[in-house]
């Protein structure tokens, strides 16, 4: 069982009373959603303050999720590179990723706040399975809004969130994947505001969100400390995880940005790296990096993972990309299948597409990590994955025997 | 309480008009929808607008419903861009203050300086943001400001009495009042929202309130003008023409419009007494 006072290292620091990170983040909100973004932030800094709802909030995590999440050694693979190799295993938890630390902590928050109704986008489905499960167990209403493409692409996760009593709404907008999902569910926001909150799944959207969502995964980062003490005797020299918003590398990132001889690496796909093709940019109710034209009309990403689809990154990886205190690097699609499919060989263990990209930069560097220790965030579990690898191992081979014949 | 603010020139033109007894009536228009766009401009200022709002087409328009954002999708796809739309409009000179509506992140881009200079240079009088609320808009307002552009700040149901008081003090040209909680989009049937909150803008402050979102008809039109000193109407006509509408048969709904806020007799609903008048809008 977890106390309250475990979680209270915060190693970031929080944004201003404007919701800035640096130059990065704010409430870029039409009017009729100012008031309910008021009323989120005041219905999070008096929760969060308070210990009887932190206390609530950790007893679910460890009664209902599973944590903590254990972290595992990955010696076959790790001497295969010539590293440590530890992995944090978000996969573990209840719903299979880290998504439903900060859906239930906004679901208890919701529940608080009056509100009968939770709305979410989701992009790979791990966000939207986990709000449907919180919504199934506090007894809320629940509508996903998800991009036409990825309800094709995860079609498995479609059904779990409709087997959870939620409604799937498809976005038709767009790219119709995460960003266009994420445009309908502020849509959807703004007409039924009163009885609705709207549970953003990663460190993005109008302040207070970015802040909100990062400060309910700092568990992760907190126990993963913790466990590099017991484990290390101190600290890892490198902390990595995949970004597409960013929500499970910022819970990472919390417990080791004071550790100033741990490097933070966030893994991008190449196809929506928003930090090496992105330049600042007002979308989604914040400034943070976007890929955009010239004109700033936003750019459609292009990854294998759904979860990553997205153009931008939240407002405090790029304070933290501007700052130096975090890097970010994008790795393409076919490294990303090369990792996903290691991983499972050599440790026996299926990871997220999204995950995979955090290895796979791992992989890519190994020769420059030589005996170093390295901490892995794996976000996810691949059991949703596996079919869309399938498909794509059997077309590769179908191609290189037709190019042999 | 309005003397602190320099009236400029689009603000003026419409309290010069609400002075003379008319009810404003501003259509949108994405620009670049078709590409003969600015003969849609002139078809809707023939057909009686008293201004026009030209749409600069933006990849994310998070606060349209459908219409605007298939409209805002062909428009894109024909090759708009924000100096492209501006480009053109400098090329005429209209009868009426053109305001231009788009999303902050085109502005941002842009730059807020040479942004102002080039609305001004395109004859544009005003800007209506709605991403770009009125915490985070000192710098774009005073630029602007100094360019001659009017800044329309948007006033929606939810918007609390204090915040009211800072829209009324700082939002130029008029107020934009946000009928309903939602998109823009066409309804059959307006929300009673508008009216209470056109009533609460008008027991403080004079400047013009225009209601927008929803105003799909001529009875709406009415309907949502007695409370208010106007309407703006968007989807409507962004659907007759994406529906392949000519654009005299678009224009045509505006000037039904105008006829039917010509004729109707607004007399028993001076007084700026919003208490009542919600009950009208169902009728629409």
């Amino acid at each position: 069982m977890l106390h309250v006072g475990e979680q209270t290292r915060i190693a970031m620091t929080d944004p201003s009373d404007a919701g800035f990170f640096g130059e990065f983040g704010g409430r870029y909100v039409p009017e009729p959603l100012v008031g309910a973004c008021q009323e989120v932030e005041a219905a999070f800094r008096d929760a969060w303050s308070s210990d009887e709802f932190r206390t609530e909030f950790l007893t679910m995590l460890t009664d209902y999720a599973g944590r903590p999440s254990p972290m595992t050694e990955c010696s076959n693979l790790g001497s295969d590179l010539g590293l440590r190799l530890l992995l944090k295993r978000e996969d573990l938890n209840h719903t299979g990723s880290h998504k439903i630390n900060n859906v239930i902590g906004q679901a208890l928050l919701a529940k608080r706040m009056g509100k009968t109704r939770l709305i979410a986008e989701t992009g790979a489905g791990q966000h939207g399975v986990a709000t449907a499960t919180a919504a199934a167990l506090l007894d809320m209403e629940c509508v996903v809004y998800m991009g036409e493409v990825d309800m094709e692409r995860q079609a498995l996760n479609v059904f779990r969130m409709r087997l959870l009593g939620a409604e799937v709404v498809p976005a038709m907008s767009g790219s119709r994947t995460l960003k266009d999902a994420v445009n309908e569910a502020m849509r959807a926001w703004v007409s039924e505001v009163t009885n609705t909150h709207y549970c953003i799944g990663s460190v993005m959207g109008p302040h207070p969100y970015p802040w909100m969502v990062r400060s309910f995964h700092e568990i992760i980062g907190c126990e993963a400390n913790r466990q590099s003490q017991a484990l290390l005797g101190g600290m890892p020299d490198l902390a990595v995880a995949c970004v597409g918003g960013g929500s499970n590398a910022a819970g990472l990132f919390a417990g080791f940005a004071d550790s100033p001889t741990t490097r933070l690496i966030g893994v991008e796909p190449a196809g929506g790296a928003a930090v090496g093709r992105g330049v600042p940019a007002i979308v989604h109710g914040m400034k943070a990096y976007f890929m955009q034209d010239e004109v700033g009309q936003i750019l459609e990403a292009e990854s294998i993972s759904a979860g990553l689809d997205y153009p931008g990154i939240g407002p405090e990886h790029a304070f933290l990309s501007a700052n130096g205190r975090a890097e970010y690097h994008p790795v393409t699609d076919d490294q990303v299948v090369d990792a996903f499919q290691m991983l499972a060989r050599r440790e026996g263990i299926i990871p997220a597409l999204e995950s995979a990209h955090a290895i796979a930069w791992v992989i890519q560097e190994a020769d420059q990590l030589q005996g170093q220790t390295v901490l892995v965030n794996l976000s996810g579990r691949g059991d949703k994955d596996v079919q869309q690898v399938q498909d794509r191992l059997e077309q590769e081979a179908k191609l290189e025997g037709g190019i042999r014949a | 309480m309005t003397t602190a603010r320099p009236t400029l020139s689009l603000e003026t033109e419409l309290r010069a008009k609400r002075a003379s007894g008319r009810k404003l009536l501003m259509p949108y228009v994405t620009a670049g929808i078709v590409p003969d766009w600015l003969e849609l401009v002139e078809a809707v200022i023939q057909a009686g607008a008293d201004a026009v709002e030209v749409g600069i087409p933006f990849s994310d328009p998070a606060m349209d419903g459908p219409t605007i954002q298939e409209a805002s999708v062909q428009a894109l796809d024909n090759g708009i861009t924000p100096a492209s739309a501006l480009s053109a409009l400098a090329t005429r000179t209209f009868g009426v203050p053109l305001l231009a509506m788009t999303y902050y992140n085109l502005v941002y881009r842009y730059g807020h300086e040479r942004f102002a200079a080039d609305l001004a240079r395109a004859g544009v009088s005003a800007t209506i943001l709605p991403d770009l609320p009125i915490e985070l808009a000192d710098d774009w307002i005073e630029t602007a400001r100094r360019h001659g552009i009017e800044n329309v700040l948007l006033v929606a149901p939810v918007t609390s009495d204090e915040r009211l008081a800072m829209l009324v003090e700082r939002t130029a040209g008029f107020l934009y009042s946000v009928s309903t909680m939602g998109t823009t989009g066409e309804r059959s049937q307006l929300d009673d929202a508008a009216a209470v909150l056109s009533a609460r803008v008008k027991a403080v402050s004079d400047i013009p309130v225009v209601v927008g979102f929803g105003i799909s008809t001529p009875e709406h039109a009415v309907a949502a003008s007695r409370t208010s000193d106007g309407i703006i109407t968007a989807s409507a006509l962004m659907r007759r023409i994406l529906d392949g509408a000519s654009i005299d048969e678009a224009a045509s709904l505006v000037a039904d419009m105008r006829a039917a806020l010509d004729v109707a007799d607004f007399a028993d609903q001076r007084g700026n007494d919003g208490s009542r008048h919600g009950r009208h809008l169902a009728d629409g």
